[in-house]
């Protein structure tokens, strides 16, 4: 009886969490020119409209850019700085890793209202390299929190036997630590990639006048009327941020079974 | 000449002696152990020659050269860890093949000399697998071959063995010896485990708290200990207060429990004269009987405390006077009773004797 409304309880809960973002997926293979229910069809006739659109192309093809620099970046720096806090005995250690990871911690709005204070005071005006800089501030603590976690479980016997069969340093980086560590980069770089290609917060203080990312794209459109096109393109989001993750994992899972540890 | 010298080392972390003044040569082709329990600074002394530690002050000799200054990588050495340290995300053919590529031999080459590397180790079809799917043994093995298949200078091992279950141990033991042998690489092998040190070593280097209590031969520190550390640490001692009263050809010393003891004097190198002494009598070497001794064997009666029966073997705690003894003796059928009355034989040239 008791398991029997915890039951219902759950289906309740995932019904309010995910029915609306049903809703936008059904809806956006409506033939209907109104993006509501009654259906009157299926088609696929609102992607189209989508793929014509010059705005939206223009904003999807902004955040692909955005998200994979960001993903690139941040990767690079967080394999960096996890290597010099895990592997090296560097003053204030522990005060650095919180530093690198407050900004998953102070409010969005607030980092970003400050990341623009700051350049407004250094005189620097917006600009996509400031987008850029925004996004891999706030996608930084991710990528650090999962590479270090695996670099942590690494051996240093098995660095220390690299470099006594002749290789370099930085040699064995490349040979031994980097394959060793490759699951958590993989999912360091699609975490930023994700986070990046979603956000909107950030995004609409730092982006500069005419650049604008699908999330910022909708946000525009929503003020001018429902178009059913807004259905097609969150589903394209969908697609993007909830399968890439999901293939990443897969992928990774893979390279982790083969690698073993 | 040495294959390596240690000159002078000192290492310090912060404020913490790991090595004290250390002075240490390693001949060339020779199996040299590193013992001591933990702490004692063996694996410091081994991490310094391998190039993962600085010395804080003295010299590191490797061929005559010093290498302070070269990085591990340029070192040319084989170094197997306790823990395999095999890499998971490649083949055993390419574990092996590793420190080759880094060395310029051409591919060709390189195929033949993990193949015979893998045939010297008695794993020749194992190629292929990744080293998870290897036991442990085997895993050990494979560091072995990718350790010496770079043909070193010095092969150094870091409680190699230590990881492995008891039985798989021994056979190792032997095996490792046994390549050892074969290629006649210098080797410096760090253990805590006296019974391996004596089983496999040419020579033996006791460490205790960051300093070298005796160098020697098996036979020599076991025989001879020159500290009370040694004789504690290698077998079973029993040590007495004593009082050298002659000291010539051979010493006599005097204690409570045995009277006048005649050692040799080969089993006194560092008794200087008469006065203060302690004589070590080994538990393997003192014999429970049930009659006394004859003529010219030291015979004191005693009365069994503790019996700890190990199945060829036995350990008694007895009670002779004052002192307790522990003895271990070879047994054929029952041991003595907690309780009985017997009589301790004990072979003076037996007996070694440390400065009191």
């Amino acid at each position: 009886m008791g398991w029997q409304i915890i039951r219902a309880w759950t289906v309740l809960v995932y019904a309010f969490m995910f029915l609306p973002v049903a809703v936008v997926v059904l809806l956006s293979f409506n033939a209907n020119q109104f993006g509501s229910f009654p259906m009157t069809g299926v088609s696929l006739h609102w992607f189209q409209e989508l793929w014509n659109n010059d705005a939206v192309m223009r904003a999807f093809r902004t955040s692909l850019v955005l998200g994979l620099m960001t993903a690139l970046i941040s990767t690079t720096l967080g394999i960096l700085a996890s290597l010099a806090l895990v592997r090296y005995n560097i003053p204030g250690r522990n005060a650095i890793t919180t530093l690198l990871i407050a900004p998953i911690l102070v409010p969005e709005v607030v980092l970003a209202v400050a990341l623009l204070l700051f350049l407004n005071w250094l005189g620097i005006g917006k600009s996509f390299a400031l987008l850029l800089a925004g996004h891999v501030i706030f996608t930084l603590p991710f990528v650090i929190l999962v590479v270090q976690a695996r670099l942590v479980s690494i051996k240093r016997d098995v660095e220390e036997a690299a470099l006594s069969l002749g290789a370099s340093p930085v040699q064995t980086f490349f040979a031994v630590t980097l394959p060793l560590m490759l699951p958590a980069v993989a999912a360091g770089a699609l975490f930023a990639f994700t986070i990046s290609f979603d956000d909107i917060t950030g995004t609409l203080f730092w982006k500069p006048g005419g650049v604008e990312t699908v999330p910022t794209q909708i946000f525009s459109m929503l003020r001018n009327s429902i178009s059913p096109e807004i259905n097609a393109l969150g589903t394209v989001m969908i697609v993007m941020t909830v399968g890439l993750p999901l293939l990443g994992a897969a992928v990774a899972r893979k390279l982790t079974m083969k690698g073993g540890t | 000449m040495s294959a390596v010298t240690l000159s002078n080392i000192v290492k310090r972390f912060g404020t913490f002696t790991a090595v004290h003044r250390t002075t240490l040569e390693i001949p060339e082709g020779a199996f040299v152990t590193l013992l001591g329990p933990s702490g004692c600074g063996k694996t410091t002394n081994l991490r310094m020659i391998a190039g993962l530690l600085d010395p804080t002050e003295g010299e590191i000799l490797i061929g005559g050269k010093r290498v302070n200054d070269v990085p591990i990588h340029k070192r040319n050495l084989g170094l197997v860890f306790q823990n395999y340290a095999l890499f998971p995300h490649k083949t055993v053919a390419e574990n092996v093949a590793f420190g080759l590529k880094y060395r310029n031999v051409p591919k060709s080459e390189i195929a033949a000399k993990v193949r015979d590397a893998l045939d010297l180790v008695q794993l020749p079809h194992v190629g292929d697998r990744y080293p998870k799917a290897l036991s442990g043994g085997q895993q050990q093995r494979i560091a072995l071959a990718r350790a010496i298949v770079i043909e070193p200078d010095v092969l150094l091992l870091d409680e190699p063995l230590s990881a492995l279950d008891a039985n798989l141990r021994e056979d190792m033991r032997v095996e490792l010896k046994r390549i050892q042998e074969r290629i006649g690489v210098t080797t410096v092998f760090v253990t805590h485990d006296q019974s391996e040190a004596l089983a496999m070593s040419d020579l033996i280097v006791v460490m205790s708290e960051g300093r070298v209590e005796q160098v020697g031969k098996p036979e020599e520190v076991y025989n001879t200990p020159a500290t009370e550390f040694v004789a504690n640490f290698l077998g079973a001692s029993n040590i007495f207060d004593a009082r050298c009263v002659e000291h010539g050809a051979t010493v006599v010393v005097e204690d409570v429990v045995f009277g006048r003891v005649t050692v040799p004097a080969t089993k006194a190198p560092n008794l200087m004269g008469t006065g203060p002494a302690k004589l070590v009598v080994r538990a393997e070497k003192l014999k429970l009987a049930r009659d006394a001794a004859p003529e010219g064997v030291i015979s004191v009666p005693a009365t069994v405390e503790t019996v700890d029966y190990q199945g060829q073997a036995v350990r008694y705690f007895v009670r002779a006077g004052e002192a307790q003894l522990q003895a271990i003796n070879m047994i054929d059928d029952h041991p003595f009773a907690v309780g009985a009355a017997v009589h301790l034989h004990l072979r003076p040239q037996d007996c070694a004797a440390l400065p009191g």
